[in-house]
């Protein structure tokens, strides 16, 4: 069985921060594994470690840096990578979800996978809708938001629970193959371990260009353009406590004490 | 003029509010075009559904009578049917847990572009112009869309609710749905945390964030709770870890929590947060970023680190 995770490097922003145009300057960012695909790697690799024969490869669309965030996916036990980039990607500030699943197809054409992981999310543009896109594009079955997974290979089904707003979760049979997009708390992500680090070095990620997955720079036009970046206009009408930490404390202690609560 | 599509949702047995939010939405989205309004409502008691998103400005309601709860699959088909029956070119559905399970795989069978988490819409120029927010909210963009064709999920809570009596006609759509394709079955749900406290009784919420970084540093908060005589709750990724149990998460996908005070302490307030605890009298917030959501939301800001703030708090009522 090989499963298939895809993984994202998400830009986190710093506390303080400037946009230049319909973008954030680089010295503003700090670069990560999104989150909630690190859940979906961990749960790959669970897969991996409960049954034989099981291959977990990590796809990312991402330029060459990325592939620092990509050996985290190899150190936490992902077999090996591709990362997909072209130049044709460099210029486009707003990859939309079609140009993703166009690629994303190619890949799952040439990796044939029994199962896709990925993360309900990315931190970053936080569109979540690849996966469900991807799914309808290459005709596998899925689930949206997926919080417990208990995997029948062999009856080729997947017992999900979908986790809706409210604290309740539905309970849901996915016929395979599928992907399913990983919500956080499905599992606990293991650190990296140093052994898991060094081996990652030695393991392959495998960079393919738009020529390499039969795609053409009109496969990855994005439909949707980025025309502009603001800083939301501040609704706060907050009335700041300040001086030193104890000052700060005894201004929000007295106010407590106003509205009765302690004493 | 682009006519709009705009499918509510239910589950067990009740429309959910941001049905209403799609109508205005999908309302005011038609207005600006110069289009009329579609209502889709799939799946359960839909003719009591229609009766109730029959709402002012909608001008066509279409129900289709399949299957008691949502399913993706039986989404997916009717509403493409109902995009090429209705001629529409907006389709405008929620962007909840559901929405997020079917839109983007409707956006992909018609080619169209999608747009999620939208929370402005403006179609009176050429196209469409949505405003969504990036990087943990922390800025708003502007994504513009050369096409009056595309799939849009709103935000919840960003629209009013439709109001008003309608007098749409309503028809029953008879979708084609091919069995064969759905191929997941909803076999039931689940009630997630019950446990010790309910924190939506709570009249006042120390809730605690990911800027507590470690899990011994969770005493220190509770020590606080316990000085005020105040519940201990958090964000979700206290409780991803497993340092609290469910039933003390607040959001989207945890508590709904409307407390005389909360006191939000390393917390971003990103916007599955900040739907369960806004409707909080007093909200304070503790944190080192003076940029973080919450503040926009908060009555009262320290901008400082919790490490320093939350000790001398606790000694102030020791
Ligand atoms: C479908 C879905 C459902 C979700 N449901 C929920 C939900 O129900 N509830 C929920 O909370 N989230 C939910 N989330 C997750 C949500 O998107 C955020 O990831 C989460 O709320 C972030 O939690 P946080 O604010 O604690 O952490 P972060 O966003 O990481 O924020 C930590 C904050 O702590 C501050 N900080 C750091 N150090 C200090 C210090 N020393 N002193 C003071 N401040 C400090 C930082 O400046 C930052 O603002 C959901 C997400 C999805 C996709």
């Amino acid at each position: 069985m090989k499963v298939l995770v895809t993984v994202k490097e998400v830009a986190e922003v710093e506390d303080d921060f400037e946009i230049e145009g319909t973008e954030i300057g680089s010295q503003y960012l700090a670069y990560d594994l999104n989150e909630w695909d690190d859940y979906a790697v961990e749960e790959a690799v669970q897969i991996a470690e409960a049954g034989d024969d099981v291959e977990v490869v990590a796809v990312t669309i991402g330029p060459e840096r990325s592939e620092e965030t990509i050996r985290m996916a190899l150190a936490k036990g992902a077999d090996r990578a591709v990362r997909v980039w072209d130049e044709a990607l460099e210029g486009v500030d707003l990859l939309d979800v079609g140009a993703k699943v166009r690629l994303l197809e190619a890949v799952v054409a040439e990796e044939d996978p029994d199962l896709v992981l990925s993360g309900v999310q990315a931190g970053d543009d936080a569109f979540g809708a690849t996966g469900v896109a991807l799914a309808d594009e290459i005709g596998f079955e899925w689930a949206a938001v997926v919080n417990q997974l208990d995997l029948d290979a062999d009856g080729g089904v997947a017992h999900v629970h979908r986790e809706l707003e409210g604290g309740v979760d539905e309970v849901t049979d996915v016929e395979l193959p599928a992907v399913l997009t990983i919500q956080t708390g499905i599992n606990e992500p293991r650190y990296a371990s140093l052994r898991g680090i060094r081996q990652a070095q030695s393991k392959e990620i495998a960079p393919k260009d738009l020529d390499d997955l039969g795609l053409s720079a009109a496969d990855v036009e994005s439909e949707l353009e980025l025309t502009g970046m603001y800083e939301p206009e501040t609704e706060s009408d907050a009335t700041y406590f300040e001086g030193s930490p104890e000052e700060e404390a005894g201004q929000l202690a007295d106010m407590l004490r106003d509205k009765g609560v302690a004493e | 003029m682009t006519d709009v599509l705009a499918v509510s949702e239910h589950r067990r047995g009740d429309l959910r509010d941001v049905s209403y939010e799609v109508v205005t939405a999908g309302r005011e989205l038609a207005d600006e075009t110069g289009g009329d309004l579609h209502v889709a409502v799939i799946g359960g008691d839909v003719d009591a559904f229609a009766e109730d998103l029959n709402r002012e400005g909608v001008d066509q309601l279409h129900t289709v009578d399949h299957g008691e709860e949502f399913n993706h699959g039986v989404y997916a088909q009717a509403v493409e049917q109902l995009y090429d029956a209705t001629d529409a070119g907006y389709v405008v559905t929620p962007n909840s847990v559901n929405g997020l399970d079917y839109a983007p795989a409707v956006a992909n069978g018609l080619d169209l572009p999608v747009v999620t988490d939208v929370i402005d819409l403006d179609a009176s120029g050429d196209g469409l112009v949505a405003t969504r927010e990036m990087y943990g909210s922390k800025v708003e963009t502007t994504v513009e869309l050369d096409a009056d064709r595309a799939v849009v999920t709103i935000r919840g809570a960003e629209w009013p609710p439709a109001e008003g009596a309608g007098d749409a006609e309503v028809t029953a759509f008879d979708a084609d749905i091919d069995e064969s394709a759905v191929r997941s079955t909803v076999t039931g749900f689940e009630e997630a945390g019950g446990g010790d406290v309910d924190i939506s009784e709570a009249d006042v919420l120390v809730s605690v964030g990911r800027g507590i970084e470690e899990e011994e540093n969770i005493e220190l908060v509770q020590e606080l709770a316990d000085a005020l005589d105040a519940t201990l709750s958090s964000s979700r990724p206290i409780v991803d870890n497993g340092w609290l149990p469910k039933n003390r998460q607040v959001g989207q996908s945890g508590k709904v929590v409307t407390p005389d005070v909360y006191i939000a302490i390393g917390i971003s307030g990103a916007v599955q947060h900040v739907a369960g605890m806004k409707g909080s009298d007093t909200i304070v917030a503790i944190n080192t970023d003076p940029n973080a959501p919450i503040f926009d939301l908060a009555d009262y800001g320290i901008v400082d680190d919790l490490f320093d703030v939350v000790p001398a708090l606790i000694e102030e009522f020791e």
